[in-house]
């Protein structure tokens, strides 16, 4: 409590409020619960339900005024339990439910409804109302998530203020007055927000649900676990809902440090992957007719054997593993072990998408402090498709904090419309754009005006990750004292790296293992959940090394394209199947609850691990997760610590040639739906995903004579695509952008990746006429 | 049709330059839908939307909170009826059987040719004049059903022409701001003093 505290009764009780909150927050932090249905503590007060009118006297004499839009004053008297109040929260419950349906029978809300719960405890009990109630047309879609029943609503506001304070995309709206007020969208305009699926958790009544859990279970037969979502790293605290060993739904947690409730709709509904059909449940072994399932024993016995032979035959420079981010910093901490003590080097949880591991030696920030700085550089990917909710933290901190962004991107983002300065670079000048753009008296004074959080990441997956790093350093040399948000995507990226998965060199990250087994100098790939043929930005370097690999072993928890060729495949278990910890990307530790079982044998990839440890000779010292966590807690990664390990680093020198024949860059990234895994096997967001194009200023297009939706070449060096184009006058005319990993392989379109190679420090192109 | 002309695409854009919030000219522009369809079409919406950088639900939203703009079709005049109170007990559904007769349709409806839409509306502050109505808001007082069907065969040969002009049209004489003559738009947040005529009524001791 602030030395200013504000001195108030409420019920006779004398509490402190901060000076400024609302009377409904102080009273219910002191036990004294007033019934609300508009009021949410992390958006603004709007007072639009009159639930929350209590008697307030601040010298005047007792008043009814609603304790949402009251702040505390010194001296007040609050009663919240009085004749008055309990007369006037009756007559409004009463009139809310003059119009609404009471289907709670049939109604996903029901069990969990505030306005029941409310009914119950602060109703008038039974009504006068014999009226016909007002009707509408009974659920409508209003985006491929969401739906609306306008007869449940009680026009509270929350998803109208949602989507236009917090998630930014005011896409519904209250239209018509009066008795025909309702929520709805534009006509043929989806409330397709990213953010969509909160909407229907902070319903306080059945108005809005959630298509993938409408009609899955009832409330009292869930059972809940907290969690964290790793889905991005942002790692949203959630509570997650089964029942009947099922995975029926995420929902928020409220976490001041993280996520305030929120989550995106990517991170709320793809659990369906948990259960969806293409699981590994038994261990696969590559025979002439294709895969046979076997059992661990045999599975094992063969890995152990690839393992010993080429770790005798060619040296541990034969193995290499990548992927590890995907998993529990338990997963991460076991098969680090157990590489060192094969003495494998070659492993990495990035797969040419991230950052160096050096990134986290930077002076870091945690998300709050971000929150804070008076300065946020962005040079990292669109955070609004990438990191959803640190989107909506850094939206907060410009909309409702005094926080300034200056922005480098090369195609605008979502967080252009609220940057300070958005500076657009084309794939090799960055480092020239941010000495240019430092050299503004307006920006220096701007960076000297407090704390600078640079957030980082690798913005163009078509550009190096050394130019890219380059940049970040010159930028932090260039301004004193600021400190790193590392915006790596995957859920665990920061554990596994810190957890001992980090490439030991330059020379043995995931492009240079990819590189030497495509050069047939790799015996044994394992591939730790991960999927170099959809993930690594050059698509041929990773078909050729899969291809030059002796032998590959894949662990996953479902099968990819990467797996399907596989030798040996280990069937995974997956986030809410297995216990654990993981890391964002500030460094906190959360905890990962297992609420369901496994499909099958999987098993969770530290118990591989140990057990192939195990089998060729050497004793890890644990045998249980608990164990492992234990480990963990005593070098600094306990469950709810921040933590951070030293990384190395030197400076990065590169050296990108001018534009010559091919003289338009590339620029990829990843929009939030893609072909990846856990979207493309949850059916409500497979559909999602918008399929292969790619993106060109308008006026290019025009002087080629190429309409919207017709196809056009792109060719470099390296190899050539055909994609679908589209007009987008955000990009310069020197610049086309497509996202990365899209699906559409059978639709017949090209994949932008052929257009990259590793070896490049950027990728550049020229746009050709089809025909 | 539909989409806003040239013309007031350029008119928009001058509106829009008054305001400091472009977001500010969602009502006028409005208007000016209004006035070039008679509605508001949907395009229209979309395009005030472009125009001013906000979603076209929230031009949905707020136009449709006021009464007199239109998202269906209405016809050249709008009838509104009175049927409030004064209104109702003087004979207003005399006036409507009148007007549903003398043009073929019921109340709420419009014209096959597209001439005339027909409402009952609430209380048009004229109850000491009742029963009274309004032909796109020109009153008519005291009413009866004889005078209700001279006055659409009136329209219909366009012998009100002059006094009552199509359904959305602003005004006739458009009014025009040389930009010389303007305020000009002033950022809410560089205004740190009170508005001058606060300063100049306390000087002037005003009781």
């Amino acid at each position: 409590m602030s030395e200013q505290s504000v001195e108030i009764t409420v019920n006779g009780k004398t509490i402190s409020a901060e000076p400024g909150e609302m009377v409904i927050a102080a009273a219910e932090r002191a036990g004294e619960f007033i019934p609300r249905f508009c009021y949410h503590p992390r958006m603004s007060s709007v007072g639009m339900c009159r639930q929350c009118l209590v008697e307030i006297d601040t010298g005047r004499g007792p008043m009814l005024q609603p304790s949402c839009m009251v702040p505390v004053s010194p001296g007040m008297t609050v009663d919240t339990e009085s004749d008055t109040t309990k007369q006037a929260q009756e007559g409004i419950l009463e009139l809310l439910l003059a119009n609404h349906p009471l289907d709670c029978p049939v109604c996903d809300k029901g069990g969990e409804c505030p306005l029941q719960d409310q009914a119950f405890s602060h109703g008038p009990g039974e009504s006068r109302y014999i009226e016909e109630k007002r009707h509408y047309e009974k659920p409508i879609d209003i985006s491929s998530l969401i739906m609306l029943d306008r007869e449940r609503c009680v026009l509270c506001d929350r998803c109208t203020r949602f989507a236009d304070e917090v998630a930014g995309d005011p896409l519904i709206h209250f239209v018509e007055r009066g008795n025909a007020t309702q929520v709805m969208t534009y006509p043929d305009e989806p409330f397709s927000s990213h953010f969509s699926g909160n909407t229907a958790q902070i319903c306080p009544v059945g108005a809005l649900t959630a298509k993938p859990y409408r009609f899955k279970a009832r409330p009292w037969d869930l059972e809940q676990a907290n969690s964290t979502c790793t889905s991005c790293s942002v790692g949203c605290e959630i509570s997650v809902h089964s029942s009947r060993d099922r995975v029926l739904r995420y929902q928020g947690i409220d976490n001041d440090d993280v996520n305030w409730g929120w989550l995106c709709d990517r991170g709320r509904f793809n659990f369906e992957s948990i259960h969806a059909e293409g699981r590994v449940t038994e261990p696969l072994i590559k025979t002439a007719d294709g895969h046979q399932a076997t059992s661990w024993n045999a599975a094992m016995s063969i890995t152990t054997e690839l393992l010993n032979e080429s770790l005798a035959s060619a040296g541990a420079s034969s193995v290499g593993v990548i992927g590890g981010a995907r998993g529990t910093n338990e997963d991460a901490w076991a098969w680090a072990q157990l590489c060192a003590a094969l003495g494998i080097e070659r492993h990495d949880p990035q797969l040419g998408d991230g950052l160096p591991a050096a990134l986290l030696g930077m002076p870091r920030a945690t998300i709050r402090e971000m929150a804070s700085a008076a300065t946020v550089v962005l040079l990292a990917p669109d955070l609004k498709e990438e990191l959803p909710v640190l989107y909506l933290r850094l939206r907060d901190a410009v909309v409702n904090g005094s926080t300034r962004i200056i922005e480098f991107t090369s195609t605008g983002s979502g967080l252009t419309r609220h940057a300070w300065r958005s500076i657009r670079h084309g794939a090799g000048d960055v480092g020239s754009t941010i000495s240019a753009t430092f050299a503004d008296a307006d920006v220096q004074a701007q960076l000297s005006s407090g704390p600078v959080v640079v957030v980082a990441g690798r913005g163009n997956l078509a550009t190096s990750a050394d130019v890219e790093f380059a940049a970040l350093q010159q930028l932090m040399t260039a301004v004193d004292g600021a400190t790193v948000l590392p915006a790596l995507r995957r859920g665990n990226v920061v554990g596994a790296l810190q957890a001992g998965l980090a490439p030991t060199s330059a020379a043995s990250d995931t492009t240079s293992t990819l590189t030497a087994a495509a050069n047939g100098q790799i015996e044994v790939l394992v591939l730790l959940g991960s999927d170099p043929l959809a993930d690594f930005p050059d698509r041929d370097l990773a078909a050729a090394a899969l291809n030059g690999a002796g032998r590959v072993v894949s662990i996953t928890g479902h099968m990819n394209a990467s797996t399907v060729d596989a030798d040996v495949v280990l069937p995974a278990a997956v986030m809410s199947e297995k216990t654990g910890s993981t890391t964002n990307l500030e460094g906190r530790v959360a905890p990962i609850a297992k609420k369901v079982n496994t499909p099958g044998v999987a098993r969770a990839d530290w118990m591989i691990a140990v057990e192939l440890a195990d089998r060729l000779g050497h004793d890890l010292g644990v045998s249980s997760v608990e164990g492992i966590s234990e480990q963990l807690t005593s070098v600094g990664a306990g469950v709810g610590s921040v933590w951070s390990v030293p990384f190395e680093s030197s400076a990065v020198e590169v050296n990108v040639a001018p534009k010559g024949g091919y003289d338009v860059d590339l620029i990829v990234s990843r929009v939030m739906y893609d072909g990846g895994v856990a979207t493309a096997s949850s059916p409500s967001l497979a559909g999602l995903a918008n399929g292969r194009s790619v993106a060109v200023n308008p006026a290019v297009l025009e002087q080629l004579g190429i309409d919207s939706g017709e196809m056009i070449r792109l060719v470099s060096e390296h190899g050539s695509a055909e994609l679908p184009v589209c007009p987008d006058d955000r990009l310069d005319r020197g610049t086309v952008w497509a996202a990365f990993g899209q699906p559409g392989r059978e639709s017949g379109f090209g994949d932008v990746r052929s257009l990259i190679s590793s070896s490049a420090p950027v990728s550049r192109i020229r746009i050709e006429r089809v025909s | 049709m539909a989409r806003l002309t040239d013309e007031n695409v350029t008119l928009a854009k001058e509106i829009i330059d008054r305001y400091p919030r472009a977001k500010s000219a969602l009502i006028p522009l409005l208007h000016i839908a209004q006035e070039q369809d008679g509605w508001v079409t949907d395009e229209a919406m979309r395009q005030i939307a472009e125009l001013i950088g906000v979603t076209p639900a929230e031009v949905l939203g707020t136009g449709t909170f006021y009464e007199m703009f239109k998202f269906e079709p209405v016809g050249k005049y709008l009838i509104n009826v009175c049927g409030t109170m004064s209104c109702a007990l003087l004979g207003a559904d005399d006036l409507m059987h009148a007007a549903e007769e003398e043009l073929g349709i019921h109340e709420g409806g419009t014209t096959d040719d597209g001439m005339f839409t027909l409402h009952r509306a609430e209380c048009q502050a004229a109850c000491t004049e009742a029963p009274c109505l309004q032909v796109n808001y020109r009153y008519r007082f005291r009413t009866t059903p004889v005078e209700v069907r001279q006055l659409i065969s009136d329209l219909r040969n366009g012998r009100l022409d002059d006094e009552i002009p199509p359904h959305g049209t602003l005004a006739r004489v458009r009014q025009h701001i040389p930009a010389d003559k303007g305020v000009g738009a002033v950022d809410p947040s560089q205004v740190t003093s009170p508005p001058e005529w606060i300063t100049a009524s306390a000087e002037g001791g005003a009781s």
